[in-house]
């Protein structure tokens, strides 16, 4: 069954006492009786699959913290079965914690996969992943590619799989800050975005929705081809030029959420993944010539 | 549901029970594994043989992601051995690993997919201040602590205030007894440093002997009030009696070490504890242990208070006393920690601290 099957007050009940949500290959149990979250998943999550029991990885909830302050100043608090892994934030950031909780969820305890902090998509069966440092633009990249025809599978992190060294798809909706959303909504009339949440710890945010093709086809993993670093810069030229795979290795290591604890096997994953793949830098300024530059990449 | 019917107590008393548990027994079991730091654990059970082909797929997935943390933290531990026996090189002072570290760097029966936060030492008190300049000097510092709490530790505490390695960051506990000096019950560290085992491979590095393990690993449970760590610790014991207690001398020898440590108590709660909920094959030992202060009841209240301890690790062991017997616990620790002319002034200067820090 897919959530939009369910009508709003049967999803907002569902919430209330679980609801079990399929996110690539994990079945994560979300409880919330805020109106962000179901707002959030009623927008943003109706091509996923959902179970109506049974179990699940992560058991999450995200609701209002009771006391006082709730009557000026409420604020929402996001909990993994018990552990409360952040501070209470603004209440109307209760969708942004939702997602960000669940990114925790997996990056600290996820250890089946090795865990790049790197966007990644599909075209043609061949895998670009996208490591990004803070502000290089990979999540407006990311979300212009995947709303031009390429299929989303995680725009905030690669899931390697310890047994097959593919890339495993999440197809969770793109994280987008400030300028960034404005730029995309302009780009593509397609593009339908949840709730913004205002003064977070990264300004304004608001997450795109993924293409249906990339929900229904969550259960694909794909081989990697490509790592490609992106850099936005004002009036940059789209050029593509080849990086050091020693480099390209480095990098992917020292930004992965759990290269250490996987040890030797981290290692020959990542190993793995950089061999069997062609390394760039790319700067760019215009999203329709990157548009190009990778549809022509991943010919 | 009460922690003697839970899925993970059932595992605990037997690992095999894995085999048959159905799909919400696992999901609950995972959950309150991983709550009660004893998910890896079932996972080194899981993975091996045959139990390893009758566990689901994605049950095995969380346990392979748990035995690279074990692993992880293994490799770690035998690291900063290495580097404490460095540290203390040539001072002729030797150093005991406790509990955790102890397990994990000889091999014992309770390091089976032990996790840990910290490396715990054992060091003669009369050496202490010349451990504590040698650690330095390899980069173990307290870091910022305020000179209330610095005082604290050294004038009251059986350890140093808790030290970090500058540039690996690990964590260590330099203790120099395992009782505070203000603790209603003295015990004789002399005679765990006397009797320690020598560890493999060093000169000066030691793990206790098999009896201290075991009232070590009590005495730190039952006094020092981490319940949330409550049921791993106790299910280290399980797995140090299980292993030890074929020896025909372990009994009698472990209630003699109990009554020469003045540790029977911690003992017997225990004991006790473990007969509830491990069923751990423990014989007329309770009778013996209990003739030194008179007869011994098979269950006390407090051993009631002690099982809600250790079921306030996960919300679907908790019941409405679960609170009180925390509470109960809390001042119960304070209480067994020190008198309470000391106690008093600490608490309120604890209290008043928090409040001065509590904007960040």
């Amino acid at each position: 069954m897919r959530l939009r099957e369910l009508a709003p007050a049967a999803l907002r009940e569902s919430l209330a006492k679980g609801l079990i949500l399929q996110t690539g290959p994990f079945r994560i149990r979300v409880m919330s009786s805020t109106d962000e979250v179901f707002h959030g998943l009623h927008l943003l999550y109706g091509d996923f699959e959902i179970h109506g029991e049974g179990y699940a990885d992560y058991h999450v909830r995200v609701d209002r913290v009771g006391g006082l302050r709730s009557y000026w100043r409420p604020q929402i608090t996001f909990e993994l079965d018990g552990v409360h892994p952040f501070l209470p934030l603004p209440a109307d950031h209760a969708f942004a914690s939702f997602e960000w909780g669940l990114n925790w969820c997996i990056a600290g305890h996820a250890h089946h996969y090795l865990t790049l902090h790197a966007a990644v998509l599909e075209r043609n069966g061949r895998a670009v992943i996208l490591p990004g440092d803070p502000g290089a633009g990979k999540s407006t990249l990311t979300a212009a590619l995947s709303l031009s025809g390429f299929r989303l599978l995680s725009d905030e992190m690669t899931l390697v799989d310890r047994d097959d060294g593919l890339l495993v798809p999440l197809a969770r909706p793109v994280n987008l800050k400030n300028n960034s959303i404005a730029v995309i909504s302009a780009f593509s009339k397609d593009a339908v975005f949840g709730q913004e949440a205002h003064d977070t710890h990264k300004g304004t945010v608001a997450h795109l929705k993924p293409s249906q093709d990339s929900v229904l086809r969550a259960q694909e993993k794909v081989a990697p081809a490509f790592v490609v670093f992106p850099r936005w810069s004002a009036g940059a030229q789209t050029v593509l030029t080849p990086r050091s795979k020693a480099d390209a290795f480095m990098h992917t290591a020292n930004h992965a959420f759990n290269y250490e604890v996987l040890g030797r096997s981290g290692y020959e994953l990542n190993a793995g993944l950089i061999d069997a793949s062609e390394c760039f830098d790319f700067s760019y300024s215009s999203l329709p010539e990157a548009i190009a530059a990778f549809t022509e990449l991943l010919k | 549901m009460r922690l003697e019917d839970s899925p993970l107590v059932a595992v605990l008393r037997d690992p095999s029970h894995m085999a048959i548990f159905d799909m919400e027994q696992w999901d609950l079991a995972i959950r309150q594994a991983r709550a009660a730091n004893l998910l890896g654990r079932l996972a080194v059970w899981a993975s091996t043989p045959p139990l390893r082909d009758r566990v689901p797929q994605w049950v095995m997935r969380h346990m392979n992601a748990e035995i690279s943390i074990v692993e992880k933290q293994t490799t770690a531990v035998h690291w900063e051995v290495k580097h404490i026996a460095r540290a203390l090189q040539g001072s002729g002072i030797p150093a005991v690993l406790l509990k955790g570290a102890a397990y994990a760097a000889a091999g014992l029966p309770a390091a089976i997919g032990r996790s840990f936060a910290d490396v715990d030492i054992l060091v003669p008190k009369a050496d202490l201040a010349e451990v504590e300049k040698l650690l330095f000097l390899k980069g173990w510092t307290t870091g910022n602590i305020s000179a209330y709490d610095d005082r604290y530790y050294r004038q009251w505490m059986h350890e140093l205030a808790p030290m970090h390695h500058m540039i690996r960051l690990t964590p260590l506990d330099v203790h120099h007894n395992i009782l505070p000096e203000t603790a209603r019950i003295q015990t004789r560290p002399e005679l765990i440093l006397r009797d320690a085992l020598r560890l493999p491979g060093y000169d000066k590095m030691f793990i206790p002997s098999r009896t201290d393990q075991i009232l070590h690993s009590a005495t730190h449970l039952f006094h020092e009030g981490e319940w949330h760590h409550g049921l791993r610790d106790l299910s280290d014991i399980d797995l140090l009696i299980r292993a030890y207690s074929s020896e025909p001398a372990f009994w009698s020898d472990l209630t003699a070490r109990a009554a020469d440590l003045n540790l029977q108590a911690p003992l017997l709660h225990a004991l006790r504890c473990l007969q509830r909920i491990f069923h751990t094959p423990i014989p007329e030992v309770p009778e013996q242990l209990g003739s030194v202060h008179g007869p011994v009841p098979r269950w006390s209240s407090l051993d009631a208070v002690f099982v809600s301890g250790l079921a306030s690790v996960h919300d679907s062991f908790r019941t409405k006393w679960s609170g009180l017997a925390e509470f109960v616990l809390y001042i119960r620790s304070h209480w067994l920690r020190m008198p309470l002319r000391l106690l008093i002034p600490h608490l309120v200067h604890k209290s008043l601290t928090r409040v001065e820090r509590s904007p960040d």
